[in-house]
């Protein structure tokens, strides 16, 4: 098996999987216990969450621990937008969200908000003037992803930033689940106009089922779960310290290594976008500027969906649009970058990882040749 | 008569995409749109299994991308649950056999998706349907007619659409056998031309009502007596919306003679069995009657018809009844009429109405 989908998921280093067994094993108590074991586990994720503050430049308030990003995702975008019992008001998201912002946007729509698209430019990053004219006083949420899923645009997160704090009514979320171990463009940490941050370690051999919500100190945020104190009243549930403990480990080394690591995905990138560039019908959708571990192409004529299953069939794992997304519709984000509805919906994505191999990319584009000429015929 | 515009109802399967191919060719203006009618949650099954309403999703998506028309899918999973799911539940509670395929054209293909074509500025949809419509100058209404290939004919559920829906609803597969869409689609590259025909109703896909019904309720149907037609008690059943009318196999019932299933009572929750001659009928009563043929029916008419799907028309009397209903009179006692059904009267090839059977006259 050929793996290029390293943006749904990776596999976790053995360091951070030796860290989850050993905080398991030595601290088995429940964090919110008032007894002895209690205690000792409660200690113990204070230290693991002043330890991934520090690594963010937050405060240990600032962190919240959820089941993914997904969760982190809603928390922000529905958290924000109900806070202090506020059933209406106006959402900007961009057209590059992953489903659990946009989807979390279009229920808030149902209950009455206003919730817009912001125009992008020609590179898939926000218009900044545009965004400008779109902020309105009752404006309450701006959403952008630092990096997106699908194309793999940076976007100018502190320009942005900039642009919101302008209204002082109007809160910032970044999803920054694509771009921690990528680039360190998103780090600008909470203050200076961003108000929440997500991101997911399994994005960077983490664990599945953890995610992480900074959350700016002072911003009023309504629980999605609602449940005894505990740790935090902005989720309740037994902390999973073992999960925050691995989020740690993983999030130490993603940081530590991100510009060795992009270097080396850099050069497979630019290798791999020649080779396929050099073949008729190839289209790469993902801006130059875009990082390089996500890159989006489109076949001419052979839609993304029928792509992706030849290629698996061939032992190759790649995505169409994010894992989380689901019908037949064109990829919004390549739509709003290519402005062309056919080639947003021949588009997949392959992401690499500092883990890939050329071998590996030359195995890939035998199969790949294989199967566009197969495709093409029927 | 020329069309601004087509919305393609797609279900994913070979007819709806040559009935798009076909109205591409025209030089009709085409846009195509599935509705999703439901997910595996509210069909009881895990969500981590892909659900073969996805899988028509995407192949769908894969005709309209080779014919190169917008394509989108409608999200009518809500208003499918509430308007269908529900009233297939309350009619077996009620004793009923109930028939969701007609309920969904009526409520959601022939109204909701009209509605979602005008939104868009499109004026007709077309659906892969085996009948025909056709506009009669000399009445001034637009009939609705069987397949030319009688094997297919889909007219039977089809008795319920009114007349601004067949003004702009069009068939393009009515003309046709089946095996000439096959080639069709073969010839078209189209990814389903050899995906089978869909059998029972979708969201059951394995045919155990009583299975989805515990499901969707969350109560077990509740084992009460198997009663002869003098109200003896011969046994127990497994709930009474297990068991259809002129049933025989699967009663569990040792009688030394043959039994069929001849009446359900709700409100004892009892099942009648009898011999098979306890199953013929000479009549019935049917209500929320659509005509296509005419406004009303103006007074007793001879016609044929159909209470079962795939049924050879039967000859019988019609008359019309207070509040709208109709009554039925057969020239030969039928067998096994169910209330819940839909019975469609024909005259010729041509569909004049029909309506939800009540009750079945002796």
């Amino acid at each position: 098996m050929i793996y290029l989908d390293y943006s749904a998921g990776t596999l976790a280093d053995p360091a951070v999987l030796e860290r989850f067994c050993q905080t398991e094993q030595r601290w088995p108590g429940n964090p919110n216990s008032a007894h002895a074991a209690g205690r000792a586990a409660r200690d113990e994720l204070a230290r693991v969450t002043q330890s991934i503050a520090a690594l963010l430049g937050v405060a240990p308030a600032e962190v919240l621990y959820t089941s993914g990003a997904s969760e982190a995702n809603n928390l922000a975008v529905k958290g924000v937008a109900r806070a202090n019992g506020r059933t209406a008001g106006h959402i900007l998201i961009t057209p590059l969200e992953h489903p659990s912002v946009s989807a979390a946007a279009a229920a808030l729509q149902k209950q009455g908000f206003a919730v817009e698209q912001l125009a992008l430019l020609p590179d898939g990053t926000v218009d900044l003037a545009r965004l400008r004219q779109s902020l309105r006083p009752h404006t309450v949420l701006v959403t952008v992803p630092a990096v997106d899923s699908e194309l793999g645009v940076i976007q100018p997160v502190q320009a942005i930033a900039r642009a919101v704090q302008e209204r002082p009514a109007c809160r910032l979320h970044v999803d920054a689940t694509q771009a921690v171990g990528k680039t360190d463009v998103w780090f600008a940490g909470l203050g200076d106009g961003v108000d929440t941050i997500s991101f997911s370690p399994h994005k960077f051999y983490g664990l599945n089922g953890s995610g992480v919500l900074l959350h700016r100190r002072g911003l009023e945020l309504e629980p999605l779960i609602h449940g005894g104190a505990g740790t935090t009243r902005y989720r309740s549930g037994t902390p999973a310290l073992a999960l925050a403990a691995a989020a740690e480990t993983a999030l130490r080394t993603a940081l530590e290594q991100q510009p060795a690591r992009t270097q080396q995905v850099r050069r497979l990138n630019s290798w791999l976008r020649q080779e396929l560039l050099a073949r008729p019908g190839v289209r790469i959708n993902s801006p130059a500027g875009a990082v390089p571990h996500i890159l989006n192409v489109s076949v001419q004529g052979i839609k993304g969906t029928a792509f992706q299953r030849a290629l698996d069939a061939e032992g190759v794992c790649v995505s169409v649009r994010s894992a989380c997304a689901s019908d037949g519709a064109p990829s919004q984000a390549v739509l709003a970058v290519s402005g062309d509805a056919r080639n947003a919906l021949a588009a997949w994505r392959i992401s690499l990882s500092h883990r890939t191999t050329l071998e590996e990319l030359e195995q890939f584009l035998a199969a790949f040749d294989r199967c566009r000429a197969r495709l093409a015929q029927s | 008569m020329q069309h601004k515009g087509a919305l393609i109802a797609m279900s994913g399967g070979v007819d709806s995409s040559v009935a798009a191919w076909l109205t591409q060719q025209q030089g009709c203006r085409c846009y195509g749109a599935t509705m999703r009618l439901y997910d595996n949650e509210s069909i009881g099954q895990c969500g981590y299994h892909t659900c073969c309403s996805q899988q028509d999703i995407e192949d769908a998506a894969e005709v309209a991308f080779r014919l190169d028309i917008l394509y989108e899918v409608l999200d009518y999973t809500e208003e499918f649950r509430r308007e269908v799911m529900e009233k297939f539940v309350r009619v077996y509670a009620a004793g009923g056999t109930p028939n969701p395929c007609i309920d969904c054209n009526r409520t959601m293909k022939f109204s909701r998706l009209l509605a979602a074509a005008r939104a868009k500025g499109l004026d007709c949809i077309v659906t892969g349907h085996y009948a025909r419509i056709q506009y009669d100058p000399a009445r001034g209404r637009w009939l609705l007619k069987k397949a030319l290939d009688a094997a297919k004919d889909q007219s039977y559920v089809l008795y319920a659409m009114t007349q601004d829906q067949l003004a702009h609803t069009l068939l393009p597969l009515g003309t046709l056998h089946k095996t000439e869409v096959r080639v069709l689609a073969q010839q078209q590259g189209f990814c389903n031309a050899r995906k089978h025909d869909s059998q029972d109703i979708c969201f059951v896909p394995d045919g155990d009502y009583g299975a989805f019904l515990e499901q969707y309720t969350g109560r077990r149907l509740a084992p009460r007596p198997f009663i002869d037609p003098d109200g003896r008690v011969l046994g127990q059943h497994q709930g009474m919306a297990r068991y259809t009318i002129g049933q025989r196999k699967g009663l569990g019932l040792a009688l030394g003679r043959p039994a069929y299933v001849c009446a359900k009572d709700p409100a004892r929750n009892t099942v009648t069995v009898g011999p098979e001659q306890a199953l013929y009928t000479r009549g019935l009563v049917a209500e929320d009657v659509n005509w296509i043929a005419f406004d009303a029916l103006p007074g007793p008419l001879r016609v044929t018809a159909r209470t079962r799907y795939r049924q050879a028309e039967q000859p019988a009397t019609v008359y019309p009844e207070l509040g709208g209903r109709l009554r039925l009179e057969f020239d030969a006692p039928q067998r096994a009429i169910a209330p819940g059904q839909a019975v469609v009267l024909y005259s010729g090839d041509e569909v004049l109405g029909g309506g939800t059977i009540v009750q079945a006259l002796p």
